[in-house]
């Protein structure tokens, strides 16, 4: 058996075959959404939480009868919070939403502008839901000393971000990263920035046990390649990390034998 | 009576429950998640859980997001 196949990511106490996980915005409709997941072979989907529109078609198709919960592990998320009251809300209707099911995303964001998780109100916020008996995956800034504050209140899995949500300027301080890796004990995930394949394949060699990305795909001219070139970038990451690269050398180093070489002269 | 969903205005009948309120709205098929006053209202109490005039209701669904 190759190590990848006995190379499971555990968050939370579970146990999944797929690093990649993804989000659900910004596709053009909820069959590119379907194709994309399944091309991207994630098995961690996050969705959004927002007030059911009144009036609407009550036959229009819900996004939860594309992504199964049977088939996906759903990752409600709190995107569009800008304070924890809001954002502890969020992940109480989306428990509920769930039927229990307690694994969620926290992001509490800091302004419109950037995107940037205000890491005071996502502590505070942290702390109530790991309280309630949330499991806590935590979307935060690359600074290890957060990092390290929200581990020790109990999250299941820190997320810090490779650069701002939806740039794809791809990760911007690999050494923070590295930083955070190096203390955490549960699993590190870089979410947001990744950009194009080679920033997936990146994050893993580095390290990181999982990537979660979701305008790489969507805005991708073709999302459900990309879906399928991501899910290959992280397979192939993972694999160079756990096969250890080769040291980096000053000259050069023949791989070919000098031994019996023919001489002119 | 005047109660509040998602921040509009709804006229509801007198008495009303959760349960009636999701069907005057005919969500009684989706997948929705209901907070009655900042408070979760889990779905095997919408039907025993009464409205008053002045209470301010959230249904809210999954969407897509990242």
């Amino acid at each position: 058996m190759s190590e990848q196949q006995n190379d499971p990511l555990i968050i939370a106490g579970r146990s999944f075959q797929s690093r990649l996980l993804i989000g659900t915005g910004k596709y053009r409709d909820l069959e590119e959404t379907r194709l994309a997941i399944e091309a991207s072979g994630a098995e961690i989907v996050t969705v959004a939480v927002r007030r059911t529109n009144l009036g609407q078609n009550p036959d229009e198709p819900n996004l939860l009868d594309v992504i199964s919960p049977d088939k996906y592990t759903i990752l409600p998320n709190t995107a569009g919070c800008f304070n924890a009251e809001d954002a502890i809300r969020t992940c109480m209707l989306a428990r509920e939403l769930m039927d229990g099911h307690d694994l969620v995303k926290l992001e509490v964001l800091g302004d419109q502008k950037t995107l940037y998780p205000n890491v005071v109100e996502t502590i505070k916020a942290a702390d109530v839901l790991v309280r309630d008996g949330f499991k806590v995956m935590v979307y935060t800034s690359d600074d290890p000393i957060v990092a390290k504050e929200l581990e020790s209140l109990g999250c299941v899995s820190i997320m810090p971000l490779g650069s701002m949500i939806g740039s794809g300027l791809g990760i911007l301080n690999p050494h923070n990263i590295n930083v955070i890796m190096e203390d955490c004990k549960v699993p590190v995930l870089v979410d947001a920035g990744v950009g194009t394949a080679s920033e997936a394949a990146f994050a893993m060699e580095m390290g990181c046990e999982a990537v979660l990305m979701n305008s790489a795909i969507a805005g991708a001219r073709n999302p459900m390649l990309m879906a399928s070139a991501m899910r290959k970038a992280i397979e192939a990451g993972r694999e160079a990390f756990l096969a250890g690269r080769m040291p980096r050398k000053k000259y050069a180093s023949a791989s070919s034998p000098m031994e019996g070489t023919i001489v002119s002269k | 009576m005047l109660i509040q969903v998602n921040g509009d205005n709804l006229e509801i009948q007198e008495g009303a429950s959760v349960a009636d309120l999701i069907a005057q709205l005919e969500l009684g098929e989706r997948r929705v998640a209901v907070e009655l006053n900042l408070e979760i209202v889990p779905r095997s109490r919408h039907a025993d859980t009464a409205l008053s005039q002045g209470d301010r209701v959230e249904v809210v669904h999954a969407i897509g997001g990242g």
